[in-house]
């Protein structure tokens, strides 16, 4: 489509934009978009709507297009009146959004001289300018979901926001889908309650299934309530292609290393690129990588959430200023803050969903009118189909945005506190309130009423805690809080994001000897990852390697090492499965061998081998294959959906392989498939029958088998930590102020197994399952898979591994197995060395 | 990490390694309790019963079952040796008013593992006073043949000592695989035992809060594994 829209005719609804805004229009030499004077109207006729256009569309001027208008004619206060309060509410998923949001609507709000106050209010925000905001509010108050929830807990929150007209939403898609986006459409809703005519305003940019979103920014009092929906079309069709390598494209991996060089060539050859990688430590090898290569020495920056925030600021600035030439990047630079002149974005590995890869192609000239160029580098061979899946979907337009799920049970919990903190409530009240978030529509009334007894004192079965409740029924009906401290115990533990507990990386000088103490901090790291660290042990982190020397306190000091290498890998895995319509996509694909000339020569080679030689599965059949290597025997599946659902089945198989006497070993999974090994031929045990893979593949596993996993499951109790932690179980860690995270972790796991062993249907614990099927165990989506392929599993007994099977054999020996038998192995070991050691001999 | 709570046949089950204390046998159970087979003596540390209840006086609601959950491995480890004598090495109560709330089932089960035995309560700093409505006696330390029981390690004591207090814990690191446990602590002269209350965490064996209480070259870390107890050296544990 064209920017040049003719000029708005008077519609029907008369929309006259004032005269300073014609003006300023003129001045630019630009007309308003349509759909920046389409959602005016709506606007002003009262209506809620969503508006989603591609990046670079003038979403932001569209979304704040009718705010502006209104106060544009409202004028100044008179004086000796009464200032009215806040206006507009901005809500954006980032804090650097709302601070960039605020420079860009100054301008033309200045340029017009429009008698408009704009402030933001984040976490960074002193308390003293807090505080004037609430004596003082501006029009516009630009702000966060956490921010919302705590000035809704707020007692005068009814008078502050006695004057709001419009709520604005920005980056909607990427919010609805997370607890914060469940925290705050339960904020939304209370807004709606207390201020009527409230309009919201979501700003999105393209998802699969808009009707959800519309139905997110108003009130489901009928269930079927949406907003109204204005659709910009995308703008020139990307460029994207698929490197041709002319290296090898290896088996497994996700390094990419094979493509660097013609990689470099690439930025060497563009302005500016920007280059994407789905996880830190891909940015870290990535970055380390180029910089081998780089020969002319081109300006190549690391961007990614875990570094020192000083660092990754000096990063954007110099981007903003166009001196870089490529910059590294994980997901923190996915949402839509504008970074300068980019004409190529390079994927490293395959972008794992079609609308993430959409997202991230925007980024690429910020202008909808121009071809963002783009190259996908796959970076093994199961990943190249997954790429052209990608590809092709982003012809076609097709989305994969993730599918909405119920509103979290500790949100929920949260929530409840905080609105009790801000004034009594009546139950009945409160519950009609809620359900009316799209979020929590079919909330059942049972569930709300535990929730409330969970906020009160607990929840528990065994009710001792009424004495010390938080909250209590009062004689006239209502729920209040029973003691001033505890609004300030909620204001401390609100927010809906656990971090995982992170320390501190210190650069020391001192080698080995001296005390582990100071030296800049280069950001921060995952305390899970230091864990598997001893002494001595290499990594890589901001660019450099670095030897781990020791913890203190909360700090993890490092020296530079001098070896070129790290020795220890970080995690190498992609940090998100791939989506559900990718997956399926793949799974045509390798069905169709018509389709199989797209792809490079290596790749359908490949494929046509494994037809040779095996069998290639039909778009919905699952196909398992087994045969001996070395002493052992393999059963290795191809199920396409994910690692995290893999990981769960392989769990499961195990358990059930045991049961059947096949001995099994162990396993691996990857994105694409399973490999699971044991002492038993499986191929034999399934031709005498021993064994049935239609038993074995049964949709039953999610029942028992899952429940009785689940008890011995690390997952679940980190799942359990945040759960707790969200719903006020268990308070939210300060920096430097309250406990380690370790200390915690231990605290929330003992929690975990006493509830578990006494009450097991607590709330909590409903809301870790819950959790769990859409989260880390991706239980749902097993579910799908295992109704889909039953009665069309396909086996195949061969006498050596098949090519398919290459890849996923490749990753045996790269995961470390968690869980009981391996650490009491670790201890019988260490214990046979001590007494070895004793008796200065070996010993059986 | 910890094991999942065990059931009180799986709590029963484990085997307790035999080892050489003051000239004594005595077995350290993976269960986390230590008993002389001679003098038919257990001992258990840091029960740090009403945990759950201390917490909600704060307004932060535990499960209120610890205490129950504490006192039937309690009551298990009493059915498993069948002492003469108990002694709780303080902190047996997570606040000096604690025992005031425990509930009727609480108390019966005390009173069920205490009865036909001595029970002695040693004071700890959570719990300086008795303990108000349980049978047994309360003493500040407690001396027995060789051995001084007492809840707070004594740096100065030059004979063999028995104590609790640091709820020690071991980390071992091999093969990029950590694994991290509730231990009994000992260079064969002091014996620090592990916390045995369900909502007690542990301090690592390598943490300053030791310095000056073990001679390192003697020093063993007694791993509590699922249903064995693990001997390991000072130079395979890590710090956290």
């Amino acid at each position: 489509m064209s920017i040049a829209t003719p000029p708005p005719k008077p519609s029907s609804g008369g929309i006259d934009l004032p005269k300073p805004f014609l003006e300023w229009f003129a001045s630019k030499g630009w007309q308003p978009r349509a759909h920046q004077l389409e959602l005016l109207a709506k606007a002003e006729a009262g209506q809620s709507a969503l508006l989603i256009a591609p990046t670079g569309a003038g979403k932001t001027l569209a979304g704040f297009l009718p705010t502006l208008v209104d106060l544009a004619r409202r004028g100044r206060p008179k004086p000796g009146t009464r200032k009215p309060g806040v206006h507009t509410l901005y809500i954006s998923p980032l804090k650097a959004l709302a601070v960039d949001i605020h420079r860009n609507l100054s301008t033309p709000v200045e340029e017009m001289g429009l008698p408009v106050e704009i402030e933001t209010r984040t976490g960074d925000t002193p308390q003293s300018r807090r505080q004037r905001q609430k004596l003082n509010p501006p029009d516009i108050l630009l702000t966060t979901p956490e921010q919302l929830a705590l000035l809704l807990s707020h007692k005068d929150a009814e008078r502050f926001f006695g004057d709001l007209r419009h709520v604005v939403l920005d980056e909607l898609h990427s919010l609805v889908t997370s607890k914060r986006g469940h925290m705050l459409s339960l904020g939304l809703a209370r807004l709606h309650r207390l201020c009527p005519g409230l309009k919201a305003i979501g700003l999105s940019a393209t998802v699969s299934e808009p009707d959800l979103l519309r139905q997110w920014l108003v009130p489901q009092r009928e269930k079927t309530a949406m907003a109204e929906i204005i659709t910009v079309s995308g703008g020139a069709k990307p460029d994207i292609a698929i490197l041709k390598s002319k290296e090898r494209v290896p088996w497994s991996g996700h390094s990419a290393r094979y493509a660097m060089p013609e990689v470099y060539e690439a930025i060497r050859q563009h302005k500016t690129t920007l280059l994407f990688v789905n996880t830190r430590s891909q940015a870290e090898m990535l970055f380390q990588e180029l910089w081998r290569i780089n020969e002319d020495s081109l300006p190549i920056a690391l961007h990614h959430g875990s570094l020192d925030v000083s660092q990754r600021r000096r990063v954007e600035q110099a981007m903003q200023e166009n001196a870089l030439r490529a910059i590294v990047a994980t997901s923190t630079l996915d949402l839509g803050i504008d970074w300068g002149d980019v004409d190529l974005v390079v994927h490293i590995g395959s972008p794992k969903g079609a609308s993430r890869l959409a997202q991230r192609i925007g980024r690429a000239n910020h202008r909808m009118d121009e071809a963002s160029k783009a190259i996908l580098v796959p970076a093994n061979r199961f990943e190249v189909m997954e790429c052209q899946a990608a590809l092709d979907a982003n012809y076609l337009g097709a989305q994969d945005t993730p599918p909405l799920v119920d509103g979290a049970l500790d949100v929920l919990c949260q929530h409840i506190l905080g609105t009790a903190c801000a004034e009594p409530f009546f139950a009945d009240d409160l519950y009609a309130e809620i359900t009316t978030a799209a979020p929590y529509a079919s909330l059942p009334r049972e569930t709300f009423d535990r929730a409330v007894q969970f906020v009160a004192h607990g929840g528990y079965a065994l009710q001792s805690y009424e004495r010390y409740a938080r909250i209590r029924l009062t004689k006239d009906g209502t729920w209040r809080v029973s003691h001033p401290s505890v609004a300030q115990q909620y204001r401390l533990n609100c927010g809906t994001i656990i971090e995982a507990p992170m320390l501190n990386i210190r650069l020391t000088r001192q080698r080995k000897g001296g005390p582990l103490r100071g030296g800049p901090v280069l950001g921060k790291i995952e305390e899970g990852f230091i864990e598997s660290l001893v002494p001595g042990d290499t990594f890589l982190f901001a660019g450099k390697v670095l030897a781990f020397e020791g913890i203190h306190e909360n700090d993890c000091i490092v020296s530079k090492a001098s070896d070129l290498n790290a020795k220890v890998p970080a995690y190498a895995g992609g940090k998100f499965p791939t989506t559900t319509y990718l997956s399926e996509q793949v799974r045509k694909m390798l069905s169709n061998p018509a389709e199989w000339d797209r792809l490079p020569r290596q790749v359908s080679d490949w494929l046509a081998i494994q037809k040779a030689k095996s069998v290639v599965p039909g778009p919905d059949q699952l196909l398992v294959e087994t045969f001996p290597r070395g002493p052992r025997f393999y059963m290795v599946a191809y199920p396409f959906e994910g690692r995290l659902a893999h990981q769960t089945l392989c769990m499961l198989l195990t358990r059930r392989l045991e049961r059947a006497k096949a001995r099994p070993l162990g396993f691996v999974a990857s994105d694409y498939a399973v490999a699971i090994w044991g002492l038993r031929d499986m191929g034999r045990m399934l031709a005498k029958g021993e064994l049935s893979l239609s038993g074995l593949f049964d949709e039953d596993m999610l029942g028992d088998d899952l429940e009785a996993w689940l008890d011995e499951s690390y997952l679940l109790k980190r799942t359990f930590r945040a759960c707790a932690t969200i719903a006020g179980l268990i308070e939210k860690r300060h920096p430097g102020k309250e406990k380690s995270g370790r200390q915690m972790t231990v605290s929330a796991d003992l929690v975990y197994d006493v509830l578990r062993s006494h009450e097991p249907d607590h709330i909590l614990l409903q809301a870790t399952r819950n959790d769990a099927r859409t989260g880390l165990l991706d239980v749902g989506r097993l579910g799908d898979m295992l109704s889909r392929i039953e009665g069309r599993i396909v086996h195949k007994d061969l006498e050596m591994i098949s090519p398919l099977a290459v890849p996923v054999m490749l990753e045996i020996g790269k995961e470390t197995v968690h869980g009981g038998d391996a650490s009491e192995a670790l201890m019988a070991e260490a214990a046979e060395d001590l007494i070895r050691d004793a008796l200065g001999q070996d010993i059986g | 990490m910890r094991a999942a709570l065990k059931t009180v046949d799986q709590v029963t089950a484990g085997e307790a390694l035999a080892v050489d204390f003051a000239g004594s046998e005595l077995l350290l159970d993976p269960a986390g309790v230590a008993y002389f087979p001679a003098e038919r003596m257990l001992v258990v540390s840091d029960m740090h019963l009403e945990k759950g209840s201390s917490f909600a006086c704060r307004r932060v609601y535990l499960p209120p079952y610890d205490t129950a959950a504490t006192l039937a491995r309690l009551s298990a480890m009493t059915a498993k040796y069948d002492p003469t004598t108990i002694i709780s090495l303080g902190d047996s109560f997570h606040d000096d008013e604690a025992s005031a709330r425990l509930g009727e089932d609480a108390i019966a089960a005390i009173g069920a593992v205490a009865r036909g035995r001595e029970m002695i309560w040693v004071t700890g700093n959570h719990d300086p006073s008795p303990p108000d409505g349980v049978p047994g006696q309360s003493v500040e330390m407690l001396a027995t043949g060789r051995i001084v029981f007492r809840h707070i390690p004594e740096p100065a004591e030059t004979g063999h000592e028995i104590c609790g207090h640091l709820h020690p814990c071991a980390r071992l690191v091999r093969r990029g695989k950590a694994v991290r446990r509730a231990c009994f602590a000992s260079d064969g002269a002091r014996l620090v035992m592990p916390s045995f209350g369900v909502f007690t965490g542990g301090l690592n064996v390598r943490d300053e809060a030791y310095a000056g209480l073990f001679d390192a070259s003697r020093f063993r870390a007694y791993m509590l594994g699922q249903n064995r107890v693990y001997p390991v050296g000072a130079g395979d544990l890590r710090s956290d």
